[in-house]
């Protein structure tokens, strides 16, 4: 990426609008997953309910950005790096509303097993830590697309299988709750969705990184195993 | 890379089926005003049946290079070559010092920027290029150039009026019977230099449409000031720059991942 700056101020403001409300609308969507999780170890109705409402917030942003990309691609017919980075943005823009939904999923969810009186689930630690990897993943994702940063970028596909087995832990001991108590299934089974849920977001996550790599480096890395990414960014 | 290939048609650009023949070869070329270098030793392959776009700022030596395929330089004293420039597949010189501009001419054919009909009729203007070339009999004459004005996409809007003045037609029928013109003598290569930067969107798309048609006949070579012009009509493009060859490469990715931080600046509207 070179310093050089746009001779049209304007198409640089423009760009640089939409890029940080992308960064704004991942800072929302952050913020969505970590009530969401405190919500599901909490049962705290308030903030269930806060979640919920924000998601609006979220899809409102997605429609926003992606008519600003619109807009750009008609005004400006960007090409190399820009091009890139209008299809990436109107990409991740897509993911991001996603991690929105998966928040405003486990909210709902928090809000059926604490109505449902269940009350292993605060016990249930595993989930937070699953979260942390997740939040931390996009937030390692922005930050790369903030700064176009393909090592950082990298790190977050290495890191999407470390929520893959975590989830496959959380599914492990889940099971054998519900085998040790019938009685967990029902809250168990709400649990398996919001691991689930979890897991998604760091898929997400995963796509962004994808598309900060796409910016940058000009090259498709989704379907892609990470040697043959890693390979490929190697090549200079 | 071990990506998934998807079906080809949703690729942004079919490619050339056949493997790909160079049409003209410019090597080492160097071109001087006077004293003023205005090409540094250019290398560039044009390929047969291709459209190849040159891009660049004003005074990149697009138009000079354009030129020099058809020995335009020649009609002013003090201008000089040096390299080559070789037409395959005879594999001559074009710059040899003993190879006739006018011979070279009848194997090229050049559309300008503006559309320059001669003061004729629309069927003298591209009649025009076989008579020089000793075209006498009437039918020939009639057959190829309504040949060309149909190649052009001119003919079923001037058929009824191939007598009167070319100068009543609208700018972008001027310019696609310049192209016909052009066309009569059955070049080998058709050098355009901005063949639509005076015509509107419409007249600009038809000419498009046209350059889009003709490379299945002749090898194209078009300087344009234009990039979507040079993304949307072209199969290579080279960019320039102080008259040298900065990049080339397939149209296809040059536009999305240029290779030099040059071009890029310069298509992305960084260049400074």
């Amino acid at each position: 990426m070179g310093v050089t700056e746009h001779i049209s101020k304007a198409f640089e403001a423009d760009l640089d609008a939409t890029r940080t409300r992308v960064l704004q609308m991942g800072g929302l969507v952050e913020a969505q997953i970590l009530a969401a999780i405190q919500a599901y170890a909490s049962g705290d109705a308030v903030l269930i309910e806060q979640v919920i409402a924000n998601d609006e917030r979220v899809n409102g942003y997605e429609v926003a950005i992606d008519g600003a990309c619109g807009q750009l691609l008609v005004r400006r017919q960007p090409a190399a790096t820009d091009l890139r980075l209008v299809m990436a943005i109107s990409k991740i823009v897509t993911d991001l509303e996603r991690i929105g939904d998966e928040a405003e999923k486990i909210a709902r969810m928090a809000k059926g097993i604490h109505e449902g009186g269940a009350h292993h689930a605060q016990r249930f630690p595993a989930i937070r830590h699953m979260a942390q990897i997740a939040v931390k993943m996009l937030r390692q994702a922005l930050d790369a697309f903030a700064r176009l940063d393909v090592a950082s970028a990298a790190e977050v596909l290495k890191e999407d299988s470390a929520i893959d087995d975590e989830f496959r832990s959380v599914l492990r001991q889940l099971i054998t709750y519900m085998m040790e108590d019938p009685r967990t299934i029902s809250a168990s089974l709400e649990t398996v969705w919001v691991a689930k849920a979890v897991e998604r977001i760091g898929d997400h996550a995963k796509n962004i990184a994808e598309q900060v790599i796409y910016i940058v480096k000009g090259t498709d890395v989704r379907h892609t195993s990470f040697a043959d990414i890693e390979r490929e960014l190697s090549k200079e | 890379m071990a990506t998934v290939s998807v079906a080809s048609s949703v690729e942004s650009r079919p490619q050339p089926s056949a493997p790909l023949v160079p049409k003209v070869k410019a090597s080492g070329l160097s071109f001087y005003y006077g004293a003023f270098r205005a090409l540094k030793e250019l290398d560039l392959v044009v390929h047969e049946n291709c459209v190849t776009a040159l891009i660049g700022p004003s005074g990149c030596g697009k138009s000079t290079f354009l030129r020099c395929f058809n020995r335009m330089h020649d009609l002013y004293p003090g201008n000089r070559y040096e390299g080559e420039i070789r037409l395959y597949p005879d594999d001559i010189n074009l710059l040899a010092p003993g190879v006739d501009p006018i011979e070279v001419r009848m194997r090229l054919s050049m559309v300008f920027q503006k559309p320059n009909p001669f003061p004729k009729s629309i069927f003298e203007n591209v009649a025009y290029g076989l008579r020089v070339r000793g075209e006498r009999s009437g039918r020939t004459l009639e057959g190829k150039v309504e040949a060309a004005l149909r190649d052009a996409a001119l003919w079923s809007e001037v058929k009824d009026r191939l007598h009167q003045l070319a100068f009543n037609l609208s700018g972008g029928q001027q310019q696609r019977l310049c192209i016909a013109r052009a066309l009569a003598t059955d070049p080998e290569l058709m050098l355009f230099d901005e063949p639509t930067s005076s015509l509107d969107p419409i007249a600009t798309a038809s000419i498009e449409e046209l350059i889009a048609d003709l490379k299945k006949k002749v090898t194209i070579l078009i300087v344009t000031h234009n990039m979507q012009q040079a993304a949307r009509v072209s199969d290579f493009t080279a960019y320039m720059y102080l008259g040298q060859l900065i990049e080339f490469g397939r149209t296809d990715e040059l536009f999305i991942k240029p290779k030099n931080k040059q071009t890029e600046d310069y298509i992305t509207g960084r260049f400074g």
